[in-house]
């Protein structure tokens, strides 16, 4: 567990921070100055905070009040940051060895082991960093940071400087190590679709403040973390289980709260849960069942909470069994359709606008 | 040897001897004060670069006169290492070597520095939260990364000892087999009614030698230069 409570000031830049973490990813979610480089360099020790204090599974490794500032090399806070930082002058194999020989607990050969083959990264072991693309070089880099034995993992928007394709490329490897990874992750980032993806926790960073914080879907679905996420890019996360490929149309079947939903086919095994994110403005609200539409996804629900904006829109939150997505419409179809909390809707989401899945995280002990 | 007569066989010979010890003894150093030059934050670092650079801006036969104070027989430094060492420059080819090593130590550490300075101190901060000192940090990121400079330097520090000529005449003055140095003996020659043929074969040698020592440090930096960058 990582526990963090800093405050204090760089430049006119004030901050004042405090969170807590469990293992898994926890997303540093906010726009670019924010501040959330700054935590994080200061959580690796490579930044000190003015007060405050950092806690690593009972450790403390830093305390202005008592004095204790653990340098970075002794925190055991691996570190991947938005460019791979690989030593130019050794292989990718003598770069993902390099922590190694530094730490108290040294990794074992089937722990190398294990780490190359979840990053796929065997092929490339002899390669130097100048022969390998972007995002080959991110995934050794993770590497890196993963055999430096350490207690806790910050990644500073590790895809940040890939191209759509290479994200796409690396994300898989990301929710791999999260499931496998006993650790704690922070996960920095100004990406929804990232976060939403990967993460299990969210602290949503404003200005040097948390604005708010707790589980991604709980966060997401707030209303007042729009100025954050931009209109475009608001939504909920909805979690389901697989429940079948359909090969023929390409798509997979997704069940929620016994209503079915079709994304995208996806290559996730049947019976694990998945995460679909669904962003207000692809949601189409409507009183009866849509007849002789081309949606294929239609859930009923009912209307939590109505927010009517100035403007020209209104953001209308729905409970689909236990679950909550928001939609935005206009705010003339709001009143023609007289939405109000308690009404009983139906909720139309195009397939396509359904692009946003990723396997949520297996837990462990569990079956599925 | 080869036509340069056993005087100048000698000198070739004892040259190389001087400027070798000298770069090697130098190397050490000249690394440690180029990082503490590029790296270091501290009062008194201009004070530590002026000092670094005297000795190229300063009439090398002063430069000869000072280590003849300091270092001579009944100097402030010479006596205790004479005394307790048996350490004796003056008048000895380890003096050759002193007075190398003084005139070479900036070239040595210009391009030193420059390389470190050119090591991307991301990479550092990258080891340091991988587990690596500061000790371990120089050792293997800076100082592998900065090689290529640090060859530069040795190689010109060893080409500028190769060609010491005021400072050395100064310091351990002209004597055979001991501190007659090439560019030493090529004076002498000169000195001598009929001694420009030794001196142009032995000028030859000295051209010869500078341009084997430029084209080494260009053919050792690109290939270094190849092996890590695109």
């Amino acid at each position: 567990m990582l526990d963090i409570d800093i405050e204090g000031c760089l430049g006119d830049f004030s901050y004042e921070v405090a969170f807590r973490t469990e293992t898994g990813i926890t997303a540093l979610f906010g726009a670019s100055g924010a501040g959330k480089t700054t935590v994080v360099r200061m959580l690796g020790g490579l930044a000190r905070p003015a007060r405050g204090r950092i806690v690593l599974d009972g450790r403390t490794v830093f305390d202005r009040e008592r004095g204790i500032d653990v340098p970075a090399r002794r925190r055991r806070i691996g570190h991947v940051f938005q460019e791979p930082r690989l030593f130019p002058h050794l292989s990718a194999g003598s770069n993902i060895l390099y922590g190694r020989r530094f730490a108290a607990r040294k990794a074992s050969a089937r722990a190398i082991d294990h780490v190359v083959g979840m990053l796929e990264i065997g092929h490339l072991l002899k390669r130097y960093p100048r022969n390998l693309s972007g995002g080959e070089q991110q995934r050794v880099a993770i590497g890196r940071a993963l055999l430096s034995s350490p207690e806790a993992l910050v990644m500073d928007e590790p895809l940040a400087s890939l191209d759509t394709r290479r994200k796409n490329e690396i994300l898989p490897f990301l929710e791999r190590l999260r499931d496998e990874a006993r650790m704690p992750i922070v996960y920095v980032s100004h990406s929804v679709d990232e976060v939403a993806r990967l993460a299990q926790g969210m602290v949503v960073l404003s200005e040097g403040r948390v604005h708010a914080t707790g589980p991604v879907e709980e966060v997401m679905t707030k209303l007042d973390l729009r100025p954050m996420t931009g209109r475009f890019e608001a939504g909920a996360i909805l979690e389901g289980t697989l429940v079948a490929h359909e090969p023929e149309s390409c798509l997979s079947r997704v069940e929620v709260g016994g209503q079915f939903v079709e994304i995208p086919a996806i290559d996730v095994e049947p019976g694990r849960r998945v995460r679909i994110r669904v962003r207000g403005r692809d949601v189409v609200l409507g009183l009866r069942p849509p007849e002789e539409i081309g949606v294929l996804n239609v859930l009923h629900g009912t209307v939590e909470e109505v927010v009517v904006e100035t403007g020209t829109y209104a953001e209308v939150n729905v409970r689909i069994d236990g679950q909550r997505i928001n939609a935005r419409i206009t705010r003339r179809s709001a009143g023609q359709l007289g939405l109000a909390p308690g009404k009983a809707v139906y909720v139309m989401i195009k397939t396509t606008a359904l692009d946003r899945v990723g396997a949520a995280r297996r837990e462990t002990g569990s079956a599925g | 040897m080869i036509g340069l007569g056993a005087d100048g066989g000698s000198a070739l010979a004892l040259s190389l001897r001087v400027a070798l010890f000298a770069t090697l003894l130098d190397l050490p150093l000249a690394i440690l004060v180029a990082a503490v030059l590029a790296r270091g934050r501290f009062p008194g670092r201009a004070a530590l670069n002026a000092a670094v650079h005297l000795p190229l801006v300063l009439p090398p036969v002063v430069t000869g006169y000072v280590l003849l104070l300091l270092f001579g027989r009944h100097g402030p430094i010479g006596a205790p290492l004479a005394d307790w060492f048996g350490l004796v420059f003056a008048f000895r080819w380890t003096g050759a070597v002193l007075a190398a090593m003084v005139m070479a130590f900036p070239l040595l550490v210009r391009p030193i520095r420059q390389s470190i300075e050119a090591v991307d101190t991301r990479l550092e901060a990258a080891a340091e939260t991988l587990g690596a000192g500061r000790i371990a940090r120089f050792a293997t990121v800076t100082l592998p990364l900065a090689l290529p400079g640090i060859l530069t330097g040795a190689i010109l520090g060893f080409a500028r000892a190769l060609g010491e000529f005021g400072a050395t005449i100064t310091f351990v003055s002209n004597i055979p087999g001991e501190t007659r140095t090439l560019p030493i003996a090529i004076y002498t020659a000169l000195q001598i009614p009929g001694g420009e043929g030794t001196a142009m074969r032995l000028s030859l040698v000295a051209i010869a030698l500078a341009l084997v020592a430029l084209a080494a440090t260009e053919i050792v930096a690109r290939r270094l230069r190849r092996r890590w960058v695109d």
